[in-house]
């Protein structure tokens, strides 16, 4: 893809200064704001805050884990930082993480001067805050917060849950009308804000996995929202959804949660897929290899996201016929995202590869991620997931795709463009160490939970079987030094907006895209215009 | 489309209207779940006040939110484009509606299909009748749970055929209303538009009648009467708040129309409303069918 306009609206478009470049200053700026990258930045300072609150969590998790027998928590104070971490994680930071970059790239990189819907996109963006600290501030109530873990699970979640489930609910009701908002921002945004010879198949990849996530977001957010309406009421209204003595099923509430959760994994991965396959190409100066099949690919996993769920499920009991055919289609998720993995090795073949560290944590992707991939071909078969449920193993798989998978991607593509962002070069030895600090720490810590698992480790145990004590306790200290890197990080980042080497329009001598035809640091109004793609 | 339209796509400056919203979403969240957590000692519920709070700022928020629109609309600041925008949005927003009822309806099939069934011991669950409910027998509509609550199933006819009839015939004059508005008749507009809220509003006084009915000593069809009252309610009652926001959507309409409103070539928030009340009426059947009729 190439573009014939330098596009620098500032001093060419007189239009542009009349009206829109008046940014408001202080708060002001940031709560009245229609500007995509305003709100993209915010999305995703929200997002590191989220990860955070959610990692101490976990730091808390591996503090009492770091040795057998209880030491400094509660049994149901140890539930609630289970719960809560997952979903913070899931919900406050990767994918407001990916809204973020949605936020700031998608525009520029289809050529448009904002998102379709902008004000919408501020409301996404601004009842997120409130979404959690809604779901916080249950810390602070008499029952404490939800205990029930992140897939609350009825009747958990329902006749024994604590008192503040209305609070979780009204919570995740507002989570997901963000979500739902923000994925059809998305959606129009792509499909009617193109510029002029921007035909789908000449959409950066990135652009398309979006295009997919966001459908996939419309789709099932809204049945997440059902489900916890059910709970809402089997809890507070005597319904009995998930209640045999009434005529409902427990089982029905994880049939209805995985079909929306399920989805919900690919959610937080595909944007993943799409990241890599930008700055991959971009150092190793080739084009990605096999763009349509990629396309492709991540339309069949789409497809086959829905169609899966009952994986999660094949303890709980099902017919034989639902098992088989649960196990078949999950099996086959493997042939897209092999196709994609092939891709990316490809693309990299020959190429002439640099090791910035973009694409240190996208090399990372590739091979961890694969990784998770593995151990969860190994979970879809229905009688060796019959060991494996509810283990550590299952925590290990779903730490490699979602922290090696969805985080380390977020990374590659944060580096990729803060250039862009902040119009300084970041660090590069603070990037390197935060890179091979989290490297080692990240496999440290969710490595040996492949082996306590296959061992029989329960996950969301607070104590556990003295043979368990070696790993658990070098798993700890990976959890620790993880969560110390991330500080690298953050410090890398503050340091970047403040100054630094002036970074070029195109700091990348690979990167492609028309992202990188306007300045660095984007101007605040980019593409007024249109720009003309050949 | 000419480059013409690219240029002129209008990326609104600062509004409060959004951060407006989200404190007014968080008051109502807060509210309800203060609300409805202290449903067993109202004295403590103040949360009902902050609900109601709440409400009235989205309220303020919508009338101050779309009016900006309309002004801007109305003072010609949209393009073609822009009109492109607003329809695939609220396309996709029906849609993510149309998957929330799903998630209902998928409750609705699963319990009658599989979990009444199998409490009877089809499938391989003989033991599980045997242990759990021996007496228990499977029926649909359930009108005798397996812990005992009895109750009575609503027919279709009467009320809810009638309903069906309201509604079938509204989301007619609401086409009516629209094809007057693209040929510029508009006495012939606000005939079929003001026929089309009316009807609604029958439709709500009628689900409201049913609703007595059920409540009433001789059905004794609550809310917590098993899953078939489960389902009933939480069916047409989604239903029904959808009808309402529907009414009220259209009834803005109306206004806007007697206002002088709307081109025919240009009438981006009558078509939404008037997709709305389709969508509504569509899942109305469906739920006519699997509610009431099957």
């Amino acid at each position: 893809m190439t573009t014939d306009v330098i596009n620098d609206q500032s001093e060419h478009d007189p239009h542009d200064g009349e009206h829109h470049d008046h940014k408001m200053t202080g708060m002001k700026r940031w709560l009245y704001t229609t500007n995509h990258k305003d709100i993209g930045s915010m999305y995703l300072w929200f997002s590191f805050i989220m990860f955070l609150t959610g990692g101490m969590m976990a730091l808390v998790i591996r503090a009492e884990l770091f040795q057998p027998g209880l030491q400094i928590l509660e049994p149901d104070f140890f539930n609630q930082m289970t719960t809560v971490h997952g979903l913070i994680m899931v919900f406050g930071a990767i994918m407001p993480a990916f809204t973020g970059l949605a936020n700031w790239m998608l525009p520029m990189m289809v050529g448009a001067p904002d998102m379709a819907l902008p004000r919408l996109n501020n409301w996404s963006f601004w009842i997120l805050p409130f979404a959690f600290a809604i779901l916080l501030s249950s810390f602070f109530m008499e029952s404490g917060a939800p205990n029930f873990g992140w897939t609350f699970y009825a009747p958990l979640s329902t006749t024994y849950s604590n008192g503040s489930t209305a609070f979780f609910v009204f919570a995740v009701h507002i989570m997901g009308i963000s979500s739902i908002m923000g994925a059809i921002n998305i959606v129009v945004t792509i499909m009617n804000m193109r510029a002029p010879g921007m035909t789908y198949m000449k959409m950066p990849l990135f652009v398309w996995t979006f295009f997919i996530t966001a459908y996939l977001l419309i789709a099932v957010m809204p049945v997440l929202a059902g489900v916890v309406t059910m709970v809402l009421t089997d809890t507070y209204f005597g319904t009995s959804f998930f209640d045999a003595a009434g005529g409902g099923d427990p089982v029905m509430f994880q049939h209805i949660f995985w079909f929306f959760g399920h989805p919900e994994v690919y959610i937080m991965i595909l944007p993943a897929f799409g990241i890599v396959s930008t700055t991959i190409p971009a150092f190793s100066r080739k084009p990605l290899f096999g763009y349509s099949s990629m396309v492709y690919a991540t339309a069949s996993i789409a497809f086959l996201s829905f169609i899966v769920w009952a994986h999660h499920m094949f303890t709980t009991g099902m017919p034989l016929f639902g098992e088989l055919f649960f196990m078949y289609c999950t099996m086959l998720i493997a042939v897209p995202t092999g196709v994609k993995v092939f891709n990316w090795a490809a693309t990299m073949w020959r190429g002439s590869l640099s090791f910035e560290t973009p694409m240190l944590f996208s090399i990372a992707f590739v091979i961890l991620f694969t990784i998770g991939g593995f151990s969860g071909l190994m979970l879809a078969m229905t009688p060796v997931d019959f060991q494996y449920h509810d283990t550590y193993f299952v925590v290990a798989h779903f730490h490699y795709v979602l922290v090696t998978g969805s985080l380390f991607s977020i990374f590659a593509g944060a580096y990729y463009w803060l250039p862009k962002w902040t119009g300084h070069m970041y660090n590069d030895t603070l990037s390197k160490w935060h890179f091979w600090c989290s490297l080692i720490s990240v496999n440290l810590l969710f490595f040996p939970m492949h082996f306590l698992g296959l061992a029989g480790m329960p996950r969301r145990i607070p104590d556990y079987a003295l043979q368990f004590a070696d790993f658990n306790k070098w798993v700890s200290i990976g959890g620790f030094a993880f969560g110390i890197s991330q500080l690298i990080f953050l410090a890398l980042v503050i340091k970047c907006i403040r100054g630094g080497e002036k970074a070029p329009m195109k700091p990348w001598d690979g990167a492609e895209g028309l992202e990188w035809t306007v300045p660095s640091p984007a101007p605040y109004h980019t593409f007024t215009t249109p720009p003309k793609i050949d | 489309m000419t480059t013409k339209e690219y240029e002129s796509y209008y990326v609104p400056a600062q509004s409060k209207w959004p951060i407006v919203g989200a404190i007014a979403l968080f008051l109502i969240a807060v509210g309800a779940a203060n609300y409805v957590s202290n449903l067993n000692n109202p004295e403590n519920a103040g949360g009902g006040w902050v609900l109601l709070a709440g409400i009235a700022l989205i309220i303020y928020m919508m009338f101050g939110w779309f009016n900006n629109v309309i002004t801007e609309s109305m003072s010609g600041k949209y393009s073609h484009q822009m009109d492109n925008s607003f329809r695939q949005g609220m396309s996709w927003f029906i849609f993510s509606e149309v998957m929330f009822f799903a998630a209902f309806f998928g409750a609705l099939l699963y319990a009658r299909t599989f979990s009444v069934p199998w409490l009877d011991g089809a499938g391989n669950n003989a033991a599980t009748a045997v242990i759990l409910w021996p007496e228990f027998t499977a029926t649909w509509p359930l009108i005798k749970t397996p812990d005992g609550t009895e109750t009575t199933a609503m027919g279709w006819y009467g009320l809810p055929l009638i309903n069906t009839i309201l509604l079938l015939t509204s989301s007619i004059t609401a086409h009516f209303a629209h094809v007057s508005l693209e040929q510029n008749k508009r006495g012939l507009l606000k005939f079929w538009l003001g026929l089309t809220v009316v009807l609604g509003v029958v439709f709500l006084f009628c689900q409201g009648l049913e609703y007595s009915h059920g409540y009433a000593d001789e059905m004794k069809l609550y809310l917590d009467s098993g899953i078939y009252g489960n389902t009933f309610y939480l069916l047409t009652g989604f239903h029904g708040m959808h009808v309402t926001l529907g009414t009220i959507m259209l009834l803005v309409m109306l206004i806007r129309v007697f206002k002088g409103h709307f081109t025919p070539k240009n009438h981006f928030a009558f078509q939404a409303a008037s997709w709305y009340w389709h969508f509504v009426d569509v899942v109305w059947v469906i739920l006519f069918v699997f509610v009431y009729i099957i």
